[in-house]
């Protein structure tokens, strides 16, 4: 209310740190004390091998959490990507089992190539008919979720689908399982994807579109935004990430099964709340959810070691953190 | 008004003692002492941020005062909370409306009050009463009507109507008539005398110092949280409250008209109709030009304007500079050189939750990046040239959009449009809920604009802003171009008879016996 006519030069760092945005540090503060938490229960958990193991776990809700956090931050919401894990997952290996290509590699290759597709037109399914259909995310997302549960276990036959040449499952195995400069191949895609969706949101006009979308949509469209692009657009990234984790969890198994992506909805979207994206829209953290992906990793992992609390409530546990984090951002909220 | 019995009463009803409010280090109102007496309309004005509205606060329980009491009928008294001064009898009508959409007038009117038959409530009653109480401050709406369906004008009334049900002794209005018709104000204002002379005291906040005039026994002025002065209201005249509130003369309030508009017609606007706001709209406007659209609330103007530069759906004939053109999206209008301010600057002007560079540069963005990369640098410096083009006064850089005054958040919006360089500036209520300081500079900056060569459509329910800045002003009654006023018709009574349909004697008449 009260304007004075001095603008004061904010760059100096004392004051960035006074304005250092509580809910963009909380996630890394409460990601050390689980650090610590570990360290207590079990001496192992700082081992290198142990870390490396929760990191390379973590990379498939890690990835799609990323995508995850370019449709919240425009305001929107994806309750599909589990099941759209399975569909990709599906028919990417029954697309490797076809055998239509000569050469394993081009085959992996093409598949590689298939499943980003069909991410991506899962996900321009959810933004066409939420963006042209105004419809509520929530409802489509749900709906496509049980559509895209329902083909995958149809494609299996209720059972699964596995790679058949073994050939082909060595050569791709690495994608998990390899290392390259100490750092399994997992934790380079998560690298890779965090510092690409960081670019996007946070260095390119669509990021800045997306954040206009998702603070107040009329404002974008009174400003010349196409809202329902950008928003569309954001489901399509989504999907590509689906497609990208994907990739990373079929050389795991070599399968997909009517249970593959069970509840990564529920841990994708706490991943992206605990790191800091308001799930109103309008801020968007993909560090922050990245740095969420590991949180929920960490917590399974400290379960395992610890015997305090039996590994079988650990949906239990993940549930009481996304409530937890919401009670925190909007505490933190409120100060300031 | 000077023979009202109630006045010679001595102990003010409610009463500030030196009351002072600080926000951490800030103190945002400084001592201040204020009585308000059974049977009066005690008016408070002052510009933006001159705390008015923390005053009004602090009075009403809302907030507590960092110094000072708060007394009534003489004895000093802590509120709870505005609940516990609603006890007191103390009643806040406030500026924002804040009513359910998606109830009905009668269900909103009787919210957290519900009358009972048994377990049941008893919405026949309610609707009885709702209606009354509508009707007593000289509307009709419908007590079922759902309040998503009705004018921001008419849910304005629903709220008064919603303050007035609790019984009351003080009754304060906080800017009632900011988006009244002259009608729906008269109207009002005769309720305010109504109550007054039943011995209610009101405080009563406005920006319009003529209504101020017309209403008011006493005025007390504030300026920077400090009291002025309080006079009689028979001793101001608004260009004295002017004064003032901004300490300077303002009798210079409009920029001196010059003649910049030119024969050359940019747009040419035939038979437009937006489904269901405007229908059969033909005009022109020059280069140079400043045209006004007046009318009331309701009558179409936002929605015409709107469906021309393709916010909303409408068909017509619509030349730029002779060639036809048809604006799907608002992208092909601004691609056109059309910008449009929207009236809901906060709703549709600005992000409030994001900081200065981002709000002013959303519109132009492909102008700062270079590959797909927005280059930083170069929006802090248009950021920079902004705040000093404009006038932006903010205490730091990084505040975010929300938390400018009303003014100032204009004045980004402006900032944020200009980038785009337009030739045609379409500014719907360019100062509304603006200070008078900030006004002046907003009418400079219009008539420069038009001075430059570009063409300028301003939408406004001020009249006097209207006479004071346009060209030319065209009037729109229930959807329609009713009448077009220039030169020496620019009056208020001339356009009053094309917005409302009906002679000035006539709505003289309506208003008589109120004065």
């Amino acid at each position: 209310m009260t304007d004075t006519k001095t603008i004061t030069d904010t760059r100096g760092f004392g004051r960035k740190l006074a304005d250092l945005d509580k809910t963009a540090v909380a996630p890394f503060l409460a990601l050390a004390a689980l650090f610590v938490l570990g360290a207590l229960v079990n001496p192992n958990f700082l081992s290198i091998d142990n870390l490396l193991n929760v990191l390379t776990r973590s990379s498939f809700i890690a990835i799609i959490a990323i995508g995850a956090t370019f449709v919240i931050s425009a305001g929107g919401l994806d309750l599909s990507v589990g099941s759209m894990a399975a569909l990709v997952a599906g028919i990417m290996i029954l697309f490797l089992n076809s055998a239509s290509i000569d050469g394993d590699v081009a085959m992996l290759a093409t598949g590689i190539v298939v499943a980003l597709g069909v991410g991506a037109l899962a996900g321009l399914l959810n933004g066409a008919v939420i963006t042209i259909g105004k419809i509520e995310p929530f409802i489509v997302t749900l709906g496509t979720m049980a559509i895209f549960r329902s083909v995958t276990v149809w494609l299996a036959d209720g059972g699964s689908i596995a790679m058949k040449s073994i050939a082909m499952r060595n050569m791709f195995r690495p994608v998990y399982t390899g290392v390259f400069l100490g750092l399994p191949i997992p934790v380079w895609i998560i690298i890779a994807a965090g510092l690409l969706g960081a670019f996007i949101l946070y260095k390119t006009s669509f990021g800045r579109h997306v954040i206009a979308v998702g603070s107040n949509e009329d404002v974008a469209k009174y400003s010349g935004i196409h809202v329902n692009r950008v928003r569309a657009m954001t489901y399509i990234i989504q999907g590509i990430c689906v497609a990208i984790a994907v990739v990373v969890y079929v050389p795991r198994l070599g399968a997909a099964t009517t249970t593959t992506g069970m509840l990564w909805e529920l841990q994708a979207i706490t991943a992206v709340v605990i790191g800091g994206t308001a799930l109103r829209g309008g801020v968007g953290r993909i560090w922050g959810t990245i740095c969420g992906a590991f949180m929920l990793e960490i917590v399974g992992n400290i379960m395992v070691l610890s015997n305090i609390v039996s590994e079988y409530l650990i949906g239990a546990v993940q549930g009481t953190i996304i409530i937890i984090a919401m009670l925190v951002q909007r505490t933190l909220q409120k100060k300031k | 008004m000077s023979d009202n019995p109630s006045k010679t009463a001595t102990v003010p009803v409610l009463e500030a003692r030196g009351i002072a409010k600080a926000f951490g280090p800030v103190e945002v109102l400084t001592d201040i002492s204020l009585r308000v007496m059974p049977g009066e309309v005690h008016a408070i004005i002052g510009e933006n941020g001159a705390g008015k509205s923390t005053l009004m606060k602090l009075m009403s329980g809302h907030l507590k005062p960092t110094r000072g009491t708060v007394a009534m009928d003489g004895e000093p008294v802590s509120f709870a909370g505005p609940v516990d001064a609603e006890h007191r009898g103390l009643v806040l009508v406030h500026q924002e409306i804040l009513l359910a959409p998606d109830l009905t007038v009668a269900q909103n009117i009787f919210m957290g009050r519900e009358l009972k038959r048994g377990l049941m409530v008893n919405d026949r009653e309610m609707n009885r009463q709702s209606a009354e109480a509508v009707q007593s401050l000289g509307a009709d709406i419908d007590p079922t009507t759902q309040i998503s369906r009705l004018s921001i004008a008419r849910r304005q009334l629903v709220q008064i109507a919603r303050a007035l049900q609790v019984p009351h002794r003080v009754v304060i209005f906080d800017e009632p008539t900011a988006s009244l018709t002259p009608f729906e104000t008269e109207a009002l204002l005769k309720v305010i005398r109504d109550l007054r002379d039943r011995g209610v005291a009101i405080l009563y906040i406005s920006h319009r110092l003529p209504e101020v005039g017309a209403i008011a026994d006493r005025i007390t002025v504030l300026r920077d949280g400090k009291l002025i002065a309080t006079r009689e209201a028979s001793e101001l005249q608004p260009v004295d409250m002017a004064r003032l509130m901004v300490g300077r003369d303002m009798s210079k309030l409009y920029p001196e008209r010059e003649d910049t508009a030119s024969h050359q017609n940019v747009l040419e606007v035939q038979n437009f109709h937006v489904p269901g706001y405007a229908r059969d709209a033909s005009f022109t406007l020059r280069k140079g030009e400043i045209l006004g659209f007046a009318g009331l609330i309701g009558a179409g103007r936002t929605e015409l304007l709107e469906g021309i530069v393709g916010l909303r759906t409408g068909h017509g004939e619509v030349k730029l500079n002779g060639n036809p053109v048809k604006f799907k999206t608002v992208r092909d209008s601004m691609a056109a050189g059309i910008v449009y301010l929207s009236e809901d600057r906060k709703g549709k002007g600005l992000l409030l939750a994001q900081d200065l560079r981002t709000n002013l540069t959303l519109a132009t963005l492909e102008k700062f990046t270079r590959g797909p990369l927005i280059e930083r640098k170069r929006e802090d410096n248009s950021l920079d040239k902004a705040i000093s083009d404009f006038d932006i006064r903010a205490r730091r850089r990084d505040l975010l959009a929300g938390q400018l005054s009303g003014g100032n958040q204009q004045k980004l919006l402006l900032a944020k449009m200009m980038l785009l360089e337009p030739s045609i500036v379409i500014i719907d209520e360019p100062t509304r809920g603006i200070d008078i300081g900030t006004k002046e500079q907003i009418y400079k900056f219009i008539s420069d604009l038009a001075k430059t060569g570009k063409s300028v459509i301003v939408i406004s329910s001020e009249m006097q802003e209207l006479i004071g800045i346009c060209h030319r002003i065209l009037v729109m009654r229930s959807s329609r171009i009713v009448g077009e006023v220039t030169g020496e018709a620019m009056t208020e009574d001339e356009i009053v008879v094309y917005a409302t349909g009906v002679k000035i004697n006539e709505a003289e008449l309506y208003s008589a016996g109120n004065a």
